[in-house]
């Protein structure tokens, strides 16, 4: 039992990971109907630029914790800028392209400056150790990593839903046409939006930075896991993206634990299910054909 | 919503056939094309010119899909790299001669891309390309799990060359480049063959307009799983022969990076055109093999950059862009005559 605790507890915190990317994967498509491609990368580069800051400037986990998330914000406004723009109006599949392109071309270049072998990263200090409860012992970090994305996911929920912005967005998402004709100028928050995403999926890389091996590959399997959650959630649902980001981090964790051969295999059976059953995922509105 | 949705990628097939297809030039077109699908091993080094074709096919095979039926594939690497390990175990246990390996290889990767299509054409556009991917990732992870069967990070090595005991072809890649050839050109004839009829003509109509095709009683969801069947056959076919050629099939070749690669192809020579994606592989191919023989270290930053360049400037691609010209060239000319 006390193990089946530790499993859950390792799960809900690589749950948080996709589940803060899973939202920003969500809301660019919601506003600007763009997948993004290198969503993986940008998580990647996260965790990247949060080691070189300790290496080269030895500034910690919490400063990181910040710093990263504006860097990536910069750093989403202008690819937004200078490339996904121009393709907005065009079939979604070209953007996805394009940011395909983009994430070979960040992962290439880590991998000539950093090297193919994992940056050093250590669980911040206060952060380590275990914790027991009753008979179980749970990692501090995971904890903490679990807590953090959680309240972080309610945070943006509450931005949503009780915001001003947060009604601009969801009106965006819902009918960008008509939005407008409501005199509100769409086309203001789309550059925003994109940063915010970029930043959440650099915020999750950060957080995963202390218990992840910190390499230029370690956002390629990530995005792809990353798209079976979304599939599984509705790829336009806010809400499907957290809660099948926790559900998938779960799943994983549980299939590492019990049939580690099957680990990876079995989220993707889980995503055929939910192709088979509701094709449009489990929060997903239905698709017109 | 759904307008975003639907995969219409903007090929001009809508225009009428300038060049008509009884024009003598589509001959000496295709003569064209033969001369130098002949001469490439005397121009460039053989198994090159070898990756060159089998790239060239699985684009047009991915092309079949996205081109013409309006279906974004990410995960095709799936269909190439499955039939390439099944190809390099036929080759292996049987010691069949090569071909016959290649097309149980071929069919092999047919039967998974069924279950796959079957269950992937229940979303559309970039849905699909995103499912697919994670099918195909799935695969990835079983032929990883399998090691006894396929030697996981090692790779399937030792795959033999076996060809009615003639040492030239078995031994010689020069020969063996002409052997692999002739399958290679019967997956762009069956390519051509589908494209260009009705059935092809089905598959266009469900691209450009689902329902309109659902309403004159065509099961669109059918047809698009029998093309990316048949698609799956055909990359399973340029899957095998490179299995063969290289003499190993390695975990690379199921990548998501190889899905991503051939569309790259398929984008650069132009979608809808079939012939383009021969055109971007001779460019991707011999690209990859200068930048790899001189010590470049970063060609995911030239990929990648030409993938950002061609989708933000050049989407016709070079097959699209070069037909479009000669189009707006006969059309003047025909402009100034009538004048």
């Amino acid at each position: 039992m006390s193990e089946f605790i530790q499993y859950t507890l390792q799960g809900l915190a690589a749950g948080g990971f996709y589940a803060l990317s899973a939202l920003g994967l969500a809301v660019i498509f919601g506003v600007l109907g763009v997948v993004n491609f290198s969503h993986g990368a940008c998580y990647m580069l996260g965790a990247v630029i949060a080691a070189v800051l300790l290496a080269e400037l030895s500034l910690g986990f919490w400063v990181a914790l910040v710093v990263v998330p504006v860097i990536m914000f910069g750093f989403g406004v202008l690819m937004e800028r200078l490339l996904v723009q121009w393709l907005l109006a065009l079939d979604p599949l070209y953007n996805f392209l394009l940011t395909f392109g983009l994430t070979l071309i960040l992962v290439e270049a880590v991998k000539l400056r950093y090297g193919v072998s994992g940056l050093p990263y250590e669980i911040p200090a206060g952060l380590g150790g275990q914790v027991t409860v009753g008979s179980v012992n749970l990692s501090v970090y995971a904890i903490f990593a679990c807590v953090f994305s959680v309240v972080l996911c309610l945070a943006v929920g509450l931005l949503m839903t009780r915001t001003r912005i947060g009604m601009i967005v969801r009106a965006a998402t819902e009918d960008p046409g008509r939005t407008r004709a409501l005199g509100i100028n769409v086309g203001r928050w789309v550059t925003p939006v994109f940063g915010f995403g970029i930043a959440l999926a650099g915020l999750a890389g950060v957080l995963a930075a202390p218990t992840r091996a910190i390499t230029a590959e370690m956002g390629s399997n990530f995005i792809i896991i990353l798209f079976a959650v979304v599939v599984i959630g509705g790829l336009g649902s806010i809400l499907g993206a957290v809660v099948a980001g926790f559900l998938v981090g779960l799943v994983e964790a549980y299939g590492v634990a019990y049939a580690p051969a099957y680990a990876q295999i079995v989220i993707f059976v889980l995503m055929a299910a939910v192709i088979l059953v509701r094709p449009s995922g489990l929060f997903g509105r239905e698709e017109v054909a | 919503m759904s307008e975003q949705m639907t995969a219409k990628v903007d090929v001009d097939l809508a225009q009428p056939s300038i060049l008509s297809r009884r024009s003598p030039w589509r001959y000496l077109m295709l003569l064209a094309g033969l001369a130098v699908l002949v001469m490439l091993p005397y121009w460039i080094y053989p198994p090159v010119a070898m990756d060159i074709l089998c790239w060239g096919l699985f684009a047009i095979s991915v092309d079949l899909l996205l081109g013409f039926t309006g279906l974004l594939s990410f995960g095709h690497a799936a269909f190439w790299g499955g039939s390439a390990y099944c190809t390099g175990l036929i080759a292996i246990t049987w010691g069949v001669p090569f071909p016959v390996a290649v097309i149980g290889g071929s069919v092999f990767a047919m039967l998974i891309a069924w279950p796959i299509g079957w269950l992937s054409v229940r979303r559309t556009g970039i849905y699909f390309a995103m499912v697919t991917l994670a099918f195909a990732q799935m695969i990835y992870f079983i032929a990883n799990q399998l090691r006894d069967l396929t030697g996981g990070e090692n790779g399937l090595q030792g795959i033999p060359r076996t060809f009615f005991g003639i040492d030239a072809v078995e031994n010689d890649s020069f020969y063996f480049y002409y052997a692999g050839a002739v399958l290679i050109v019967i997956g762009i004839a069956i390519a051509w063959q589908v494209v260009n009829s009705p059935f092809g003509r089905v598959l266009t109509a469900v691209r450009d307009n689902p329902a309109r095709a659902r309403a004159l009683g065509y099961d669109v969801e059918v047809f698009k799983i029998k093309a990316f069947v048949i698609s799956a056959g055909l990359a399973g076919l340029a899957g095998g022969v490179f299995a063969i050629s290289h003499g190993f099939a390695s975990l690379q070749e199921l990548a998501w990076t190889t899905s991503g690669k051939v569309v790259l192809i398929t984008v650069l020579g132009g979608i809808g055109t079939l012939w383009g994606g021969l055109v971007g592989a001779g460019v991707v191919v011999t690209l990859e093999d200068y930048l790899s023989s001189s010590g470049f270290e970063g060609i995911g930053l030239i990929t990648g950059g030409i993938f950002v360049v061609i989708v933000l400037l050049f989407r016709h691609g070079i097959w699209g862009t070069a037909r479009n010209a000669l189009r707006r060239f006969v059309l003047d000319r025909r402009r100034a005559t009538r004048d």
